[in-house]
């Protein structure tokens, strides 16, 4: 088989979420109702909801790593030596300038600059007091090359900008990778620092689009008519992608096969969603997966509970779908551990691949009164579904600047 | 202020820059770099912190006179001292 067509493998995943920092952690919470989300004091905006990760970085970390570099930085290596760990990889035997790290970042930089202005504030603004870490922290590539620095991986190592798409797309640009033998292991998928950037809260909540509600395990609703917008969370997973003949010659666990993608632009708004262009970025990634609307078994949608958006990606699902996929649940991760921004792609697609050993959908909770208009036929909610077949995951991720992305997963049949 | 304190103020200053480093037996003749993981962007985080913390200047041409504990006691006591602490 060339490389061009071979079959990629998902053969290890290391997370932390605001509900988990583990894929066992995580899973069991998505199946019992445990929502992540809490309230956190926010530089000038006081106490604001917001899903906080609590894995321990002196896991992997030294000290003086944790406080040289970045929150970015330390999720990544978290989740990629955990990732290693669980692929059964033997890492000192590894080639590391065949290995790449591919991951997708929101953004990136927002929150070491905010710091350093915040530092300089208290003297005077005199840029003398500026740290001179400010660049290595904040250059776009910063959480993959720490994460090259911690492993000592000396192949293609850099980050992949495409707002909140970028979970998906470090997958996607791995297995590209893969395909055309740049490296022979990818470490990839998304991080995202977000919740320590007042930036981003503000920004929101001048967008009108940052959810309120007094409880906060229920402030993040998609689908809910009472929804009110987006918990900005904290997260990264990161997965071991291989092609099959390496991942076979070892005998390694695999979780999936990658089945196909598909990534599009909308060139509409800067920040409204088109469902049209979403609608014919998950008809793309179902062609390139040779695979029709009906064998999809679990769609896991990006709806971020903003009134708006929710509903234009059930209108991009109801016109690919229609009403003849029986087969076909439909879920939402997010509502568990709110927008993980860059890290929600991988994260959201980790969360249903137990699916394919369990059988089980996630709900999507939080849903007191369904909106009409996204009721859309398999819509899990609420309590946990048992089905007779999950062979195919659809992951959907959506991002601003009108960037969409697709994956499509599929159970690994030798 | 005396050496030995002016010692004191550059080891506080390691042990927040270097946080996994043992600083119980640091050898005040022998450079630092020779007995601890620093490296250049923790020198720059010494002068940074004098600044700080002290309001103290290391201009970069006088940097090599923080080598050791004893060649920043030499040249960091008089600085303390002009600004009367």
């Amino acid at each position: 088989m060339s490389l061009s067509t071979a079959r990629i493998v998902i053969t290890g995943v290391g997370l932390t979420a605001p509900n988990g920092d583990s894929l066992a952690e995580f899973r069991h919470h998505l199946l019992t109702g445990v929502a992540g989300i809490s309230r956190m004091e926010i530089r000038y905006m006081g106490p604001q909801l917001a899903g906080v990760c609590h894995y321990d970085p002196l896991r992997h970390q030294k000290k003086k790593e944790v406080r040289v570099g970045t929150r970015a930085g330390s999720i990544s290596i978290y989740c990629a030596r955990e990732a290693l760990a669980d692929s059964g990889l033997n890492w000192e035997a590894v080639a590391k300038d065949r290995t790449g790290i591919y991951i997708g970042c929101t953004e990136h930089g927002n929150v070491e600059t905010e710091n350093e202005i915040y530092n300089i504030s208290k003297f005077n603004y005199d840029t003398k007091f500026w740290s001179h870490y400010h660049n290595p922290r904040t250059v776009a590539n910063n959480p993959a090359g720490e994460t090259s620095l911690n492993l000592g991986v000396t192949g293609p190592c850099y980050t992949i900008g495409a707002a909140c798409a970028a979970g998906n797309m470090g997958l996607v640009h791995a297995a590209q990778m893969l395909r055309l033998g740049e490296v022979d292991l990818a470490i990839c998928g998304g991080v995202s620092e977000s919740i320590h950037t007042f930036g981003i809260f503000a920004g929101f909540k001048s967008q009108n689009a940052l959810a309120t509600h007094a409880d906060p395990a229920k402030a993040s609703r998609p689908f809910d008519l009472a929804r009110n917008g987006i918990v900005i969370s904290e997260g990264g997973c990161l997965y071991t992608l291989e092609r099959l003949d390496d991942a076979r010659r070892r005998g390694a666990k695999i979780y999936a096969e990658i089945a196909g993608w598909h990534v599009n632009s909308d060139a509409s708004d800067y920040v409204l969603p088109n469902p049209t262009r979403q609608a014919e970025c998950i008809r793309a990634a179902l062609a390139r997966s040779r695979l029709a609307p009906r064998d999809i078994h679990l769609v896991n949608t990006h709806a971020t509970a903003t009134p708006l958006g929710d509903i234009q990606e059930c209108e991009a699902i109801r016109a690919v779908f229609g009403e003849g996929c029986p087969d076909t649940s439909i879920n939402n991760t997010k509502s568990f551990i709110g927008h993980c921004m860059g890290a929600a792609g991988a994260l959201e697609l980790a969360g249903n691949l137990p699916s394919f050993d369990d059988l089980v959908v996630h709900p999507t909770i939080n849903v007191d009164r369904l909106d009409p208009q996204c009721a859309l036929p398999g819509l899990v909610l609420n309590q946990p579904r048992q089905v007779a077949k999950v062979d195919t995951i659809l992951n959907n991720s959506f991002g601003m600047l009108g960037i969409n992305s697709t994956l499509i997963v599929r159970r690994f049949v030798p | 202020m005396t050496k030995d304190d002016c010692k004191q103020v550059v080891l506080d200053i390691i042990a927040d820059i270097a946080p996994d480093e043992d600083l119980s037996n640091v050898k005040p003749d022998v450079r630092l770099r020779d007995q601890l993981q620093l490296d250049s962007m923790d020198f720059l985080d010494i002068v940074m912190e004098l600044r700080k913390r002290h309001g103290i200047e290391v201009p970069e041409a006088d940097y090599q006179r923080l080598a050791s504990l004893d060649s920043c006691a030499e040249y960091l006591t008089p600085k303390f001292t002009a600004l009367g602490k």
